[in-house]
């Protein structure tokens, strides 16, 4: 088993959270990971990535090579772009669907739809709308994480352990609000994947 | 045995691996990418069980200071920093080496090679070796942890300090660490001798003599070392030498770890020799794989060059800059590169921006008004913080960052020169790390010019850690002898906004040191501080804003 992810986002939407999870679970399976971050400067609101792997035996770089990752995942479209370059041919995109803008010149609305669906392999969701539904607006990341889980050769048990481990000491309500959303996501990625 | 292993930052196994080694300080600045190095320490319960020392320092020359002097009392210590930090702690940093250690003593040095987060890319083993310092430097995770163990043991043997260099990629990836049984910290030992830490003239001779004759045993000491192998191949045409990371990227382009090349990884230096040699005979080509600036290529190589045929970043093998990549090193080893699809041209760059909120926008807007409205961009000196963030749109307010503490000192220059006016912009944090002499410089010469010390009430920029100006501000600039009249403390809300830019204004006319001092406590740190404290509880220690 091998699974080279970027996750990808602006500073700030957790992207961070979404990697401990996965770290979580990866480990709980058994498996080994690396996982590089992004600290200091660019943190402030701008374009960050994480690089993670999760592999059943030896990993050697902390970084993707690029043109070997199996997914990006991003909690924001244009960033999901940015790592086209990484992905390895036949991987998946899965990326949250609302855009944040904080730039003068972000794209157009219809400019984005039009690049993320000239991608052949990928998934798109809602993320912030599944979130506000569930009474959890903080919750987007764990959408998309949800959705990513698909991809990931991880029992799903593992990442919803995942969430309890890191939400745990926030409470129950908390817990079950975002297991709510990490399970919804995973199935609008589901029913995204077959069209 | 991989259930046992702990998930960690490269920077945090090194606080582990130096806790379980019994250090008894950790003494540091923060500064990214080492800064979690002591939040790690911070946060231990074993670090706070065993009293360890853990308080940040005013700048890295006083935290290696502070450092020598544990190590001289007996015990083991450890100072941490950035790359540039090392500048800033080059004086204890060379004379250590002279003076040596008593108690285990290592530097922990974090470089950012493509300055993700830092103004150069300097590669601090050339320090080390200019220090004649043994250095160590990890491929990964778990090699930072045992590192630690291995360098204080080396450092006491050696009675010297020991370097320990990282660099961003390991600082900041996270990897499964197996630990080892922890030893416990020392007791307080005078040194031997009563003169090995007092570096006059006739000891000092005496003491770097002894330094250069210990470098035989150190390069024994690094072919001893399990951190340096060496590992044949069949195919000799090219042998391969991969410092730190290096390997790992060698590692990563063949798969299932066959790799037909003989090759030496080095983590432990002075470099051997011997296995240099071994290779030289032995391959028709060597390439050195290493993280920062080609450092034992450039040994190799000898400044005539005729001798073995090296490739690497010297001859654009691989580039003369910037961090390593799984991509460079599969490229330099000959293979034809991978990528995906280009990233479409519809994609912008999204540089770091200030927070919502921050109150050094809004003292931009002000200082902008009052003085690039008024005579033009070209005013304004800067300094190491987020605040450096005002150079780009939309304020584009400050003309200079250089090194912590430059502001000040620029703006005297200037001043000096007949630039007026000349402003200083510095944070809290910084003007304590290196701007409070250059502000006395000014105080003596009574020089016109006006210092701006941004008070967020934190060192914002790596992460909201406590800034030693807190509610010292004022009392400092009064000690230092600033004129109590042009001292000023203003929150720079937008409500002040006309009361700030007059502020300036005024103060812009007065023909000597002005310090106005802006403070609002960082948006960062306040949320964070509001998320851990119940509902309806009282702000805090760290309330202190007007």
């Amino acid at each position: 088993m091998k699974s080279d992810i970027i996750l990808a986002g602006v500073g700030g939407q957790g992207i961070l959270s979404i990697a401990t999870v996965l770290g979580y679970a990866a480990i709980e399976s058994g498996l080994t990971m690396k996982q590089a971050e992004v600290h200091g400067m660019s943190q402030r609101g701008g374009a960050v990535q994480s690089h993670m792997r999760i592999a059943d035996g030896d990993i050697h770089s902390d970084l993707v090579p690029r043109g070997g990752a199996d997914l990006v995942v991003s909690v924001e479209p244009m960033e999901a772009l940015r790592y086209l370059p990484w992905l390895a041919p036949g991987g998946w995109v899965v990326t949250n669907s609302t855009p944040f803008r904080n730039i003068p010149d972000y794209p157009g609305e219809e400019e984005l739809k039009r690049a993320l669906e000239a991608l052949k392999h990928r998934v798109v969701i809602d993320a912030d709308t599944i979130a506000a539904e569930a009474d959890n607006p903080r919750g987007m990341n764990m959408a998309v994480a949800g959705a990513a889980s698909l991809f990931i050769d991880i029992p799903f048990e593992k990442m919803e352990a995942g969430v309890r481990a890191i939400f745990g000491r926030k409470g129950d309500a908390v817990v079950e609000k975002n297991l709510a959303v990490l399970r919804e996501g995973r199935k609008r990625a589901e029913a995204a994947r077959g069209e | 045995m991989k259930s046992r292993a702990e998930l960690l930052l490269g920077d945090e196994a090194v606080a582990q691996g130096a806790l379980d080694a019994g250090v008894s300080g950790f003494y540091a600045y923060p500064g990214t990418p080492s800064t979690e190095i002591m939040e790690y320490v911070q946060h231990s319960r074993e670090a706070a069980d065993g009293n360890v020392h853990r308080t940040w320092s005013a700048n890295e020359k006083t935290a290696l200071e502070s450092a020598l002097g544990m190590s001289y009392a007996g015990k083991r210590a450890m100072a941490c920093m950035k790359h540039v930090g090392l500048n800033v702690a080059a004086d204890p940093f060379v004379n250590s080496a002279i003076t040596g250690a008593n108690g285990g003593l290592m530097v922990t040095v974090a470089d950012d090679p493509s300055m993700h987060s830092s103004q150069n890319e300097q590669d601090s083993r050339f320090l080390g070796k200019f220090a004649l310092m043994p250095m160590l430097e990890p491929s990964n995770q778990q090699e930072a942890y045992d590192m630690c163990r291995h360098g204080f043991a080396l450092s006491e043997e050696m009675k010297l300090p020991v370097m320990l260099r990282v660099t961003t990629r390991l600082a900041h990836s996270r990897a499964g660490v197996v630990r080892q049984a922890p030893i416990p910290s020392g007791d307080v030992r005078l040194p031997e001798d009563m003169r090995q830490f007092v570096l006059l003239p006739a000891i000092s001779r005496r003491r770097y003599r002894r330094l250069l004759e210990l470098q035989p045993r150190l390069v024994q000491a690094s072919k001893d070392s399990p951190f340096n192998r060496y590992i044949d191949g069949p195919d000799r045409s090219l042998g391969i030498i991969a410092c730190g990371l290096g390997v790992n990227y060698v590692r990563e382009n063949f798969p299932n770890d066959r790799i037909p090349h003989p090759l030496i990884k080095i983590g432990q230096y002075p470099v051997p020799v011997k296995m240099l040699e071994r290779m030289a005979d032995a391959c028709d080509r060597i390439l050195v794989v290493e993280e920062g600036m080609p450092f034992l290529e450039e040994l190799l190589r000898g400044l005539l060059d005729r001798g073995v045929n090296v490739a690497g970043r010297m001859d654009g093998t691989l580039p003369p800059d910037g961090e390593l990549t799984p991509n460079l090193v599969r490229v330099a080893l000959g293979m034809a590169d991978r990528s995906g699809a280009e990233v479409p041209a519809i994609v912008r760059n999204r540089p770091p921006a200030l927070c919502r909120g921050c109150s050094h926008a809004d003292t931009y807007k002000a200082l902008n008004q009052a003085v690039k409205e008024v005579y033009g961009d070209g005013h304004v000196f800067s300094d190491i913080g987020c605040y450096t963030l005002g150079a780009l749109p939309p304020f584009q307010a400050i003309n200079s960052c250089v090194d912590m503490g430059a502001s000040i000192t620029m703006a005297k220059g200037a001043a000096d020169a007949g630039l007026l006016p000349a402003v200083a912009v510095i944070g809290d944090s910084t003007f304590c790390h290196s701007g409070m002499t250059g502000l006395l410089d000014a105080v003596v010469e009574n020089t016109s010019m006006l210092v701006m010390i941004l008070d967020n009430s934190a060192t914002a920029m790596t992460g909201g850690q406590d800034s030693h100006a807190f509610r010292r501000l004022e009392k400092i600039c009064l000690g230092l002898g600033v004129d109590p009249e042009h001292l000023h403390l203003i929150n720079p809300i937008p409500r002040n906004h006309d009361a700030l830019v007059g502020l300036i204004r005024r103060e812009l006319d007065y023909p000597g040191v002005s310090v106005i001092i802006p403070t609002r406590e960082c948006v960062q740190t306040l949320k964070k501080r509001s998320r851990r404290k119940p509902a309806g509880t009282p702000a805090g220690a760290k309330g202190g804003v007007q």
